[in-house]
């Protein structure tokens, strides 16, 4: 690659301003994917990318908006390099927008390194293989989908759910068994209110780990384009921490059903064919490149750990936006609304819940030797008291057999008292014993997940007796 | 060579000028970092270009320098055990020049230059060759890699001999002055030519009850696994990779995690092919180009897996592919597409997705290859397919169905039960039962066929059932369909269900399943039969032998599962004698 030259020409041959896009006419030199800086009439200054490129033309995406940009005055320059960003270790306590410039009154950073904001992908065979256990202290998460260091395990919300409540607690909560934590979090919020941005400050604020997290805010009223930025500036900062200082970091981002359509209005405006719901073609891909950004690296002791939240339009699993991140994730924590009227706090659904690095987590040496046995009679046995629900709710609870009523009984006591825990901090050991006093409801050849070594060494009635006082 | 220059950048996809004279399908590098891609279109002297690596940085009048070869891949030994990108870039070497995370530009080859193998000929000076045909052969772990008379090329032998050669050397010479080394190149998007295509008539076990017994595959077949996300089709493709009977497994990973490809990565190596006792490794090819890799490269990554497993079926092997997932390479088709602005077709994709993928499953099939010998050898392809929303309607399910023997539905409500493998066994279906009935009856029982087709009776029978009890309850069922109803849930729990995390049950031998299932058919009839006598169903659903029934996947030893048929007999006997 050539350097970018002194001279910097500017061009004032912009044709056509559309939504987020602005066009100019007879540029040379300019890259694909390289920042422009656009200086409009008043002499404010705002940032581009080039999204397309030819020999005539140029079409600049401004993060901004383009309220004020006119066809006339307003000046273009080409900077030769794709968006970066500064990263330093002193980023950790501070805040900013949603482009990575200081929102909190203090001065710039001071850069150790300029990192390109789309990053590159992880060579696959550079990964290491996820495998330390997060105790998160849910009892939801780390017994039946457990989260593991290197994970992205997203929460799926719905509007009003209390997902916000559910990723501070485990940002509060989650530590490695038997580990000094050397950690930091780092918080995206992507068109999210001001209310819900505060909640985060004054948790983190109240449990002291404020000097651990990094801030960037993209809220309701800011340009919706620097949307595409945010969670990129926060990754590129999260892999600077991460590889070059050993950090283990949780990424919070929040709210990716913002996030997609500020893509979908970029896509409209460059009039591309729309895919399912008007978001464009490449958004599987597109996601990937942010969610995918989340692992581990051979020979490096940091880590990424994402939580991406996203709200599910209309409490739909299957919109667009949740699918394509099912499809990207490794796993997800989904909440339900009529858990969360029932009361159950938090209200997490635990059927379409999954965890698919669990496996890498769990076990004699990391949890307990029972952990999946436990996790799999647990599910199979709420969702058949799930499905008796639905019976009842034609036949009437008489029609039922002896046992199935307790299969009725086992699906409210589980919801009531395992996935169900308010501000409590639990224990690996703790949800387990609740597991296992649930299951001494049900007769003892109904466990069939389990293993019958397990069941003699775990289930309450041989705890401290010989085999047959039951 | 021929030079022209960039004019336009969109994406993945570069607009070249001065390119006449180009063919479709050229490979070709773009720009000052020599990127590679390839040409898609030609209009007039502007040539159309997909670049298989991120095209940020690229200027309008960098140079395109046309290679004229078309996209190719390297064949020789080195193959197996290693892992490539979706254009044969081996990504342990690409770490070694780049680091952890790829950068652009570099040009690997996909087969180690300097590495000497043990080079045995097989035939002498003299010999008349036609192409196909087995010059010698070296070791590649266990596997013999035979060295053939690449397609196209025939002669005598005027000179050979064995010994310590690397893939370049020449091996053996022919009278027309052909020099053979152990390596072969070729396109991607062309299959390699064989004698003639075979009825597929042999299964391909793969150690899982409800595909070995329910729903088989044959060696040479095309199965597909589509599912929503969460339903396990990674989990069944790494499943089928571990365990299938083939001599070579190819695993794509085309668009999927990161992390994935790590987990097959350290978890192959430790494995054991049961059948052969060596590790799982030593039989793999993996092609990882994960979802945040170039998209134009994941459009190629399964041609180069098909391609890499056509050689290994040319010596006469049986080469199971494992494609996850065929959705997002039709997504990838579907992005270049649409910076083409192509008209679309349905849901954006482009008219050709339906031919595309037709002659991407015919690669598989049983074939006489090339060759004196007229060996055998087979391409089972299992690809697995992501629609969004899990609604099989979308256009890559269906135009898979068209062409696909075996179709493996996943569904979500049992996912969310942790019934896995969560393959709807209503839903579910295979073409191939007719042709491999006969195997089944000489191999493993005359009653196979028999057994299956009354254990799906059942089981559609019990959705009938079902229907009733949601609208009366089950007190309206007489006795006999209770009965149903119980045998049905120890179908689903006892035999269909499978842990592929399980130490004894991930792999189930296919003499074992036949006596489960054998046992769980022998229990229905014994109950009926004891029903019409007048016993009570909840006396005999108290009978331990059911709960030994419930055991039977914990249990190594086949013969005690037989000899739990003599038990159920007697047991439920003794409750009629009680009465």
């Amino acid at each position: 690659m050539t350097p970018p030259s002194l001279l910097t020409k500017e061009y004032k041959t912009i044709n056509y301003v559309s939504g987020p896009l602005i066009f100019i006419e007879n540029v040379k030199g300019v890259s694909f994917g390289e920042t422009a800086k656009i200086t409009l009439p008043n002499g404010e200054e705002r940032t581009g990318q080039v999204l397309d490129v030819s020999r005539e033309l140029a079409v600049v995406q401004v993060f901004e908006g383009t309220s004020g940009i006119d066809d006339l005055e307003t000046r273009v320059r080409f900077t030769g390099e794709p968006p970066k960003i500064d990263v330093s270790l002193d980023m950790l306590g501070r805040i900013f927008d949603g482009v990575g410039n200081p929102r909190d009154g203090g001065p710039a950073v001071i850069s150790e390194e300029s990192v390109d904001i789309a990053g590159t992908p992880i060579n696959p065979y550079a990964r290491d293989k996820p495998a330390d256990f997060i105790q998160t202290g849910m009892s939801a998460i780390d017994g039946l989908n457990t989260l593991v260091r290197g994970q992205k395990l997203p929460i799926f919300s719905g509007s009003g759910l209390p997902a916000n409540r559910l990723a501070a607690q485990i940002a509060r909560q989650a530590k490695v068994l038997g580990e000094e934590e050397n950690f930091a979090v780092i918080f995206a919020a992507m068109g999210i209110t001001y209310k819900d941005a505060s909640f985060f400050m004054t948790d983190f604020e109240r449990t002291g780990a404020l000097e651990r997290v990094v801030f960037f805010m993209n809220l309701a009223d800011d340009p919706t384009i620097e949307r595409v930025a945010t969670p990129r500036c926060a990754l590129s900062v999260a892999e600077y921490l991460a590889y070059s200082h050993n950090l283990h970091v949780l990424v919070i981002l929040t709210d990716m059903t913002n996030y997609c359509e500020a893509l979908r209005e970029i896509s409209t405006a460059r009039e591309e064919v729309p895919g399912r719901r008007g978001y464009p073609g490449y958004m599987y891909t597109d996601l990937a490149s942010i969610y995918e950004r989340a692992g581990r690296i051979k020979g490096k002791t940091g880590s990424i750990t994402q939580i991406p939240i996203l709200t599910m339009p209309d409490d739909d699993i299957t919109h667009p936006v949740p699918d394509l991140t099912g499809y990207i994730t490794e796993g997800q924590i989904v909440l339900s609304r009529d858990l969360y009227r029932r009361g159950v706090d938090p209200p997490i659904d635990a059927l379409p819940c999954l965890s698919r690095l669990m496996n890498l987590g769990i076990g004699s040496e990391k949890t307990r030797e029972d952990h999946r046995n436990v996790a799999d009679q647990l599910y199979a046995s709420y969702a058949y008291g799930r499905d008796l629900r639905r019976l009842v709710a034609i036949v009437g609870e008489e029609a039922l057999t002896e046992l199935d009523k307790k299969y009725l009984e086992f699906a409210d006591e589980f919801e009531r008292k395992f996935i169900s825990q308010g501000n409590e901090d639990r224990n690996i050991e703790t949800t387990f014993a609740i597991a296992w006093d649930l299951f001494s409801m049900l007769p003892e050849e109904e466990l069939k997940r389990i293993k019958l070594d397990y069941v003699q060494k775990y289930h309450p009635v041989y705890k401290g007796k010989s085999r047959g006082t039951s | 060579m021929l030079h022209g220059s960039i004019a336009r950048i969109s994406g993945p996809v570069v607009y070249a000028l001065d390119m006449r004279g180009s063919r479709l399908y050229d490979v070709v590098r773009v720009g000052d970092e020599q990127l590679n891609g390839e040409i898609i279109r030609l209009d007039a002297d502007e040539a159309v270009i997909q670049v298989y690596e991120d095209t940020s940085g690229l200027k309008v009048g960098e140079p395109v320098v046309n290679t004229e070869s078309p996209l190719s891949v390297e064949l020789g030994p080195g193959i197996i055990s290693s892992i490539y990108d979706g254009i044969q870039r081996p990504l342990p070497i690409l770490m070694e020049k780049s680091g952890d995370f790829i950068s652009r530009g570099i040009a690997v080859p996909g087969v180690d230059r300097d590495r000497k193998w043990e080079f045995t000929a097989s035939v002498t000076e003299g010999d008349t060759l036609k192409s196909g045909d087995v010059v010698g052969s070296v070791h590649e772990y266990h596997i013999e890699h035979k060295i053939m008379v690449p397609p196209h090329v025939s002669g005598t032998v005027t000179q050979i001999e064995s010994g310590e050669f690397t893939v370049e050397d020449t091996v053996c010479i022919l009278d027309s002055d052909t020099h053979i080394t152990m390596l072969q190149k070729w396109p991607v998007r062309i299959g390699r030519p064989y004698a003639k295509k075979l009825d597929p008539t042999l299964p391909l076990l793969t150690g899982q009850r409800i595909f070995d017994s329910m729903f088989p595959v044959t060696k040479g077949g095309t199965a597909m696994i589509p599912g929503g996300f969460g339903t396990g089709k990674t989990v069944s493709e790494q499943t089928l990779a571990k365990w299938a009977d083939a001599q070579i497994v190819v695993y794509i990973g085309c668009g999927e995690r990161g992390n994935e490809m790590t987990d097959v990565l350290t978890e192959f190596p430790e494995l054991v092919d049961p059948r052969t006792q060596q590790p799982l490794i030593e039989r793999t090819i993996m092609i990882a180009n994960t979802s945040n890799m170039p998209v134009a490269a994941r459009e190629a990554s399964i041609y180069t897996g098909i391609t890499m497993a056509e050689y290994y079926r040319d010596m006469g092997y049986d080469v199971a592919l494992m494609a996850d997932s065929t959705s997002r390479w039709g997504e990838a088709l579907r992005e270049v597409s649409g910076r083409l602005e192509e008209m679309p077709g349905e849901e954006g994709y482009p008219a050709y997705l339906a031919t595309r993928l037709a002659a991407f499953y015919e690669r598989a099939g049983r074939v006489v290859c090339l060759g004196s010998d007229r060996r055998a050898g087979s391409i089972t392809v299992v690809g697995a397919v992501s629609p969004p929303g899990g609604d099989f309607s979308e256009p890559i399910t269906q135009n898979t169905l068209r062409i696909a023997g075996a179709f493996w539905a996943l569904d979500t409500s049992l996912a969310y039960r942790r019934h896995f493998p969560a393959v709807n066994w209503i839903n579910s279906y295979s073409l191939y039962i007719e042709s491999v009935q006969d195997w089944f009856a000489e191999n493993i029982a005359r009653d196979w066929r028999e057994l299956r087709d009354k254990t799906m009776f059942l089981l559609q029978k019990e959705v009938e059932l079902q229907e009733i009890v949601q609208l009366v309850g089950p007190d309206a069922l007489p006795e006999s369909e209770k009965a149903i109803l119980e045998v049905t849930r120890m179908v689903r729990e006892d035999f269909l269900q499978q842990s592929a995390f399980d130490e004894v049950d991930s792999f189930c031998p296919l003499e074992k399943q036949y006596w489960m299932l054998k046992a769980i058919l022998t229990f229905h009839d014994a109950i009926t039969d004891a029903l019409s006598k007048g016993a009570s169903l909840q006396q005999l659903l108290d009978l331990p032998v059911k709960t030994e029934i419930a055991r039977m996947k914990e249990q190594e030893d086949v013969a005690t599962i037989k000899g739990l048929l003599d038990t159920i007999d007697t047991s439920v006997a003794s409750l009629e004698v009680a009465q």
